[in-house]
């Protein structure tokens, strides 16, 4: 569900002019890269951080959503949230097998994510405080992350763009589940509207943030962009977000925390106020509320699988001896 | 980390009868047992699928990109196999 834009910048290319050349020439003629195609260092360096990050996010995205499963106000909530969560686990799953093309190796990822080295969407570091908050993720979190990955399943990588068009068709469901939720509420008490209200004011901006850095400060940005790693920049994807969302706010009658979002008549888009970049580093740099927690229970969730792990591997191997045992007696 | 990397498994789903299996991606599992049984629930999660393949990642054996011209090319100027190379009069109706 949730790319962001890409933390860190893209790498910058070594390779001699010609080669380099040639391969842009490949990309502009909307040529899709293949796993064993040459391929300038700094294009796989970019796409095995930018898969990494976006499957490192899908894996923890799965625990403020977790965090409600028991908690759901009913069973058909709770089947559709544990198979949205399920979701996000085989959206990993399908990312982390795009990256391991490129030559990673799924422990060096695993080891990247638990070491916390490796990054992922700043927003899942902030704590999901009611039931109103599933509703806010599903719309808003996953609404923000099916604008950035639907330009993603044409990127000019064949199989992240492909694991992006399985992840967009599922996607969809998630967004409306989650508006489904805050509909209810906010045609419920004047307590649940009051949830849905507050689950809105605490998950916009964090939402806006999850299209990553303003262009200005975007380092290296047009390379990806030029590469067709990317197809649109954070800013532009951000206005798409907001110009989308607004109206569907609206329909919930709930109120933007922001006073200085207004249609824009000239523009044809929603002005909106300044983000809290601050915040936004704050968090991506480790000091988010949920940062240390999300790592910590990532890590348990490994640790304490490792003798499944272990039993599994030992099983295959005695059965794969058997069968050997087996085939020599015959021979 | 595990001292043993997990085996890796490409999965091909036949999404109905009548049609032939597909490459749809590839998962990590200890045997192919595991891997059928992890390939159903990552990759068919909404009836994508009638029927699994698994084969072990290492045992793939493909061409290679940099042979790509000396096996594909000499296709490419024989276009005496494609049937708008022959002339055929119109009289003589669809053929």
């Amino acid at each position: 569900m949730y790319a962001q834009g890409l933390l860190g910048g893209a790498e910058a290319a070594e390779e001699n002019e010609e080669f380099l050349a040639a391969f842009q020439a490949r990309i502009d003629a909307e040529e899709k890269i293949e796993p064993k195609d040459p391929m300038p260092a700094a294009y796989r360096k970019t796409l095995i951080r930018q898969i990494g990050q976006h499957a490192h996010s899908e894996i923890v995205g799965m625990l403020p959503e977790g965090n409600w499963i028991t908690r759901a106000p009913s069973l058909r909530r709770k089947a559709a949230l544990l198979a949205k969560v399920q979701d996000e686990g085989g959206h990993g799953l399908y990312l982390y097998s795009a990256a391991e093309t490129l030559g990673v190796s799924r422990d060096q990822m695993t080891e990247e994510l638990l070491s916390g080295k490796a990054k992922y969407s700043s927003i899942f570091n902030y704590p999901t405080l009611t039931w109103a908050d599933i509703g806010a993720i599903g719309w808003l979190v996953d609404g923000a992350a099916i604008m950035n990955q639907v330009p993603l399943c044409r990127c000019s990588f064949g199989p992240y763009a492909r694991a992006m068009i399985r992840v967009c068709k599922e996607e969809s469901f998630h967004q409306r589940q989650g508006y489904e939720i805050m509909l209810t509420l906010a045609r419920g008490s004047d307590a649940q509207k009051e949830m849905a209200q507050d689950a809105l004011n605490r998950w916009w901006w964090p939402s806006l943030m999850m299209f990553g850095p303003s262009d200005a400060d975007s380092e290296h940005s047009d390379q990806s962009v030029k590469w067709k790693i990317k197809r649109f920049t954070n800013d532009a994807l951000r206005q798409k977000f907001v110009d989308a969302t607004v109206p569907q706010g609206e329909f919930l009658g709930l109120t933007f925390p922001d006073p200085d979002l207004k249609w824009n008549e000239e523009r044809g888009a929603y002005d909106f106020g300044p983000i809290d970049w601050d915040e936004f580093w704050r968090v991506v740099k480790g000091h988010g509320r949920m940062n240390v927690d999300r790592i910590k229970d990532r890590k348990k969730a490994w640790d304490d699988g490792k003798w499944v792990r272990d039993a599994a591997l030992a099983h295959a191997e005695k059965r794969r001896q058997r069968k050997d045992a087996a085939k020599t007696a015959a021979e | 980390m595990t001292a043993t990397e997990i085996p890796l498994w490409e999965v091909f789903i036949r999404p109905r009868n009548g049609l032939a299996h597909r490459h749809c991606g590839s998962l990590h599992a200890p045997d192919a047992e595991m891997a059928i049984q992890a390939a159903r629930d990552v990759y068919t999660r909404r009836g994508e699928g009638q029927s699994i393949w698994v084969i072990p990642s290492s045992e793939v054996v493909a061409s290679d990109p940099d042979d790509k011209d000396e096996i594909f090319d000499p296709a490419d100027d024989k276009i005496y196999r494609h049937p708008s190379f022959y002339d055929i009069p119109e009289d003589v109706g669809h053929m």
